[in-house]
């Protein structure tokens, strides 16, 4: 049996990288989702809100757990979703983030106010141009904060694929765990210390990002 | 609609828009066609797979598994609201050594994966304690920490003029807390708080992966049955029980939100709610 603090940053460090690559992959997944979700939701098309509100609404008010069932154990007992558990738990984290990225978009677009657009439309903007000068950068600044907000949730939970057969950090307690049993503390904070870093850097990216966007009102 | 996007449309606007409702409702109709088709294709619609669904037993079975997730849930969040209390509290005080460790546990939790949370109680844990305690703990230590903050904001969003009156009829701060700062805010805190308890319900379902029992583990039962086999029928099932639920909940909190903002009253919103 090797020692317990060199095994301890090896296995870390290949949790962590499973995280990242999870975090990374359905993160984007989800944004590309949850941003045609929004433009859906704020369409003046109304088969198309319609369908923008079920998907929030079904997939926000699902357990990720029981996504996770449907992704890996359901879709593929059928022959669907036929590939890696990685692969699995990325289709069950996006379509479920893809629900509040959605949200956090759409709430933003509405902290805008209409006055705004009557404005760029009274001298004579295009929807185009009043979109891109005047509407969605102001958006843009509101939607940073709920947006990190849902990239923290994420990230926290990538650890249910760790469950899931996906040899993520959170996995590596219990593998830790039956190796180490005696370390089960450390084994726990040194998992937790990981996870927070992630956190802390996600909300001061979102921070710094904050900063340069606002300007004075 | 949003206001901020769109005019009040003309006739030609109009007359695009309806031509977009067609196209988009017939697209709409031909996805949900196409995912009929190939649960059909998959024999998925047939009757074996969601005919266990109408046996008596496993009716039970589920609703004895609702009954289990509802009170774990239900313990959680009351033990949820007290320790978010006690560090709300705790995180408001006038004493840095008081202030300062809750503002550790209160962060550190609030960064924790659940999961994590529940697998270190389990394994460290789970003999004394035993699953459903594993969980109920860890759900709320994850809920009293996000609680501890809406309950901080809410005392933060009562009008300051409040507690000064009270201070100048002589009031200690602890009385100030109690007697005029608690009450007014934990109206203004009532839709922050059931959006958790959707948030609560829906981690419950977490403990499915220690064994504890809960609606999610009895319909595992369903479907590794060798003569039913139908975990996709029994997702959906479970989903659909949950979705129910949490929106039914979800509209009760967005519903007291808009009441207290046409009363004009401060309002912890949904929003303040941790997303997932």
């Amino acid at each position: 049996m090797p020692d317990y603090p060199p095994e301890l940053v090896a296995r870390l460090l290949d949790g962590f990288l499973v995280t990242l690559r999870l975090l990374a992959l359905s993160g984007l997944l989800a944004t590309v989702i949850g941003t045609v979700l929004a433009a859906m939701r704020v369409s003046p098309i109304a088969p198309l809100r319609a369908f923008g509100t079920t998907y929030v609404n079904v997939f926000r008010n699902t357990p990720l757990v029981v996504l996770f069932l449907i992704a890996v154990v359901g879709l593929p007992a059928v022959g669907l979703l036929q590939g890696s558990f990685f692969s699995r738990a990325v289709a069950a984290l996006s379509v479920y983030t893809a629900a509040f990225v959605c949200e956090s978009l759409r709430s933003g677009i509405n902290t805008v106010d209409p006055g705004q657009a009557e404005a760029a439309r009274s001298i004579g903007m295009t929807f185009g141009k009043s979109l891109r000068i005047v509407v969605l950068p102001q958006a843009f600044r509101a939607v940073i904060p709920p947006l990190a907000s849902v990239y923290i949730a994420l990230a926290k939970n990538t650890s249910v694929a760790g469950a899931f057969g996906v040899t993520e950090a959170t996995y590596q307690l219990s593998n830790l765990n039956r190796d180490f049993p005696d370390e089960l503390y450390f084994s726990f904070l040194g998992i937790a210390l990981g996870y927070i870093v992630i956190v802390a850097v996600i909300s001061g990216t979102a921070n710094r990002l904050e900063r340069r966007v606002a300007v004075g009102r | 609609m949003t206001a901020v996007l769109f005019d009040v449309p003309g006739p030609r606007a109009r007359r695009r828009h309806l031509i977009g409702t067609v196209v988009a409702g017939l697209a709409l109709a031909a996805l949900a066609g196409w995912v009929l088709w190939v649960l059909w294709d998959k024999e998925q619609i047939t009757p074996e797979q969601w005919e266990p669904f109408t046996e008596p037993n496993i009716v039970n079975l589920l609703f004895e598994g609702l009954v289990d997730t509802l009170t774990a849930a239900a313990v959680a969040i009351a033990l949820a609201v007290a320790f978010g209390a006690l560090f709300a509290s705790g995180r408001l005080s006038d004493h840095a050594g008081i202030r300062w460790p809750s503002i550790v546990v209160i962060e550190f939790f609030r960064a924790v994966p659940l999961l994590l949370l529940i697998f270190f109680l389990f394994l460290g844990f789970g003999g004394p304690l035993g699953t459903f305690w594993a969980l109920v703990l860890g759900l709320m230590l994850y809920n009293g920490s996000v609680l501890a903050e809406i309950f901080r904001a809410g005392i933060l969003s009562v009008p300051r003029g409040q507690s000064e009156a009270g201070y100048a009829i002589g009031m200690r701060k602890s009385q100030v807390m109690r007697q005029i700062l608690a009450p007014q805010a934990v109206r203004s805190m009532l839709p922050a708080i059931i959006g958790q308890c959707v948030v609560a319900l829906k981690d419950t379902a977490l403990g499915f992966i220690i064994g504890a029992p809960g609606i999610v583990r009895d319909a595992e039962r369903i479907y590794i049955a060798p003569q039913y086999n139908n975990p996709l029928a029994v997702g959906i099932v479970l989903a659909t029980i949950f979705i129910i639920i949490n929106y039914s909940l979800s509209r009760l909190a967005t519903y007291l939100e808009s009441r207290m903002r046409r009363e004009g009253r401060a309002v912890i919103g949904t929003e303040a709610v941790a997303e997932g």
